[in-house]
């Protein structure tokens, strides 16, 4: 598959499919692995590095599952190509920023993505649209199974997957559910929310993961223990979080629409008319804008808008597919300018 | 609005700061902005954090972990502890005896309970052992039998306190 093919589907966990799609974008299981004797990829040098790298992608060539992916050598890639895998989540910020010996592996249908020497030697990730964590680690534990005969895992019985930060020993797992929380940030009740996740050892982040802010109201909620219980147990707890956060997310919805039904017509309806109009717009004014408009065609508020093609949009409209899209680089004006007239292609249908 | 720090400039930079789950929005000029930015990445930074809790862990006079060294990777219990991460998988074997109560703070437990990889690795025995009081437990608790399950239960806890792997050694 070429890079350009992407451009051509949407993202897995940009469907609006699955169990809870009006409130759950996607669901995420990512492990993280390590090949047993070698030095972790911030400790190794070069020639580790270089060995780490070719049994990876040696030994996941052999997993029938995965014939037919794509490697991509991050060191031989462009600076827009790479935001653009980071764009559609199938690799971290970071992965895409120190390159020198890394990788990445994804299958065709941009379900399963594995990085190869980011913090661990291995960081493989399922994607699935709505609230659906069982069904994606279904998918990567059979694809971890069989990598596991083909390479060698640092693993303790006692201590389980041994990663680079201790943070992940044990599973290694790491569960994330993305929301869309429009109704409780607006009734002021996110930060009530959000401190209790954390009590309860849940990390919140925004939508590119680690270190980023949370905008146009989505949120990124995981576990952070990963030793001491099992993958079900784990992957429980967090979908025990999430349904309750689901409740919260209605019954904040159902009091706007009986309250306040009127202003949130207004603030609905302005967003889809910015979108359908405007000449110029940043990628986080449009962000913040479907959200809201998303959040009418959950309410039932906006009938003719297609669920679909709004959510091509949140990724679409990001800097590096603009700039693919155009094919040839744009300066963050030119951004804004093209960003507009393509979000007004695709809503004034 | 005015910086909530100096109280001249116009507040231009605007955060939200976490302190012992109180939040706290801040409104700041650009110059103030800059000395908090400085002064949190001091105070924060995952690999600090860890740090931290290593140090805690490791009582000052023991001075094995200064010259504690992975023999696979060359490693030094202080490398781990500028850094917050380990070297290579060996380096959880030569440091378990710090590395042991630092997961437990972390995790809450010094137990696997997940799954294995499919070729060499096996189940440990403590392990075996928590599965099968945890199963008898819930079985006591289903049968109303609470004096049994009060002795399970305590019966667990001695076995997650046990630190580390090898406890026996």
């Amino acid at each position: 598959m070429q890079l350009n093919d992407f451009l051509k589907h949407t993202s897995e966990w940009l469907k609006g499919t699955g169990p809870n799609s009006d409130i759950v974008i996607s669901s995420r299981i990512r492990l993280a692995r390590n090949l047993d004797k070698l030095s972790f990829p911030h400790w190794a040098n070069k020639t580790q590095a270089v060995q780490a790298l070719n049994t990876v992608i040696d030994g996941v060539s052999k997993v029938n599952y995965l014939k037919g992916s794509t490697v991509f050598k991050l060191a031989d890639m462009d600076g827009v190509d790479k935001q653009l895998l980071v764009e559609r989540h199938l690799m971290s910020l970071e992965h895409a920023q120190k390159t020198e010996n890394k990788a990445l592996i994804v299958d065709s249908e941009e379900i399963v993505a594995i990085m190869v020497n980011e913090e661990d030697h291995l960081r493989m990730q399922v994607m699935q649209s709505g609230f659906n964590l069982h069904e994606a680690w279904g998918i990567i534990n059979g694809i971890d199974d069989s990598i596991s005969k083909e390479l060698n895992y640092a693993y303790l019985p006692d201590w389980g997957y041994l990663t680079a930060c201790p943070t992940n020993t044990g599973t290694g797992m790491r569960g994330s559910v993305m929301l869309h929380l429009p109704a409780l940030v607006m009734t002021r009740q996110i930060d009530r929310v959000l401190a209790a996740i954390s009590k309860l050892s849940f990390t919140t982040r925004g939508l590119y993961g680690e270190g980023t802010q949370a905008t146009g109201n989505f949120f990124q909620i995981s576990n952070q223990v990963s030793l001491g219980h099992s993958e079900e147990e784990i992957i429980e707890n967090i979908n025990g979080i999430i349904r309750q956060i689901i409740d919260q997310e209605n019954q904040a919805r159902e009091v706007m629409v009986s309250r306040n039904r009127a202003i949130l017509e207004d603030r609905i309806n302005r967003s889809l008319g910015i979108l359908k109009s405007a000449r110029i717009i940043s990628s986080q004014e449009t962000t913040e804008l479907l959200s809201m408009v998303r959040l009418g065609a959950d309410l039932g508020m906006l009938k003719d808008i297609d669920r679909r093609r709004l959510n091509e949009l949140f990724i679409t409209t990001q800097p590096a597919h603009l700039q693919k899209l155009e094919n040839k680089k744009l300066s963050t004006e030119d951004r804004d300018l093209k960003r507009a007239e393509l979000i007004r292609s695709r809503l004034n249908l | 609005m005015i910086c909530n720090l100096c109280g001249k400039n116009p507040a231009t930079v605007h955060l939200t700061e976490i302190i012992d789950e109180q939040m706290n929005e801040l409104h700041l000029c650009e110059e103030c902005a800059r000395k908090k930015s400085a002064a949190m990445e001091q105070q924060f930074g995952l690999s600090d954090l860890l740090a931290g809790m290593a140090k805690d862990e490791t009582v000052a006079k023991d001075e094995e972990n200064v010259t504690v060294k992975c023999p696979n990777c060359g490693l030094t219990y202080a490398d781990f502890k500028k850094i917050g991460r380990l070297g290579c998988g060996e380096c959880y074997n030569v440091f378990k005896k710090y590395l042991a109560p630092l997961l437990k703070r972390i995790h809450g437990s010094t137990q696997h309970m997940g799954k294995a990889p499919l070729k060499g690795a096996k189940i440990s025995k403590k392990r075996a052992d928590i599965q099968e009081l945890r199963a008898r437990l819930q079985k006591a608790v289903e049968s109303e039998a609470y004096e049994e399950a009060a002795r399970l239960r305590d019966q667990l806890k001695q076995l997650d306190n046990k630190k580390g792997i090898n406890a026996a050694e």
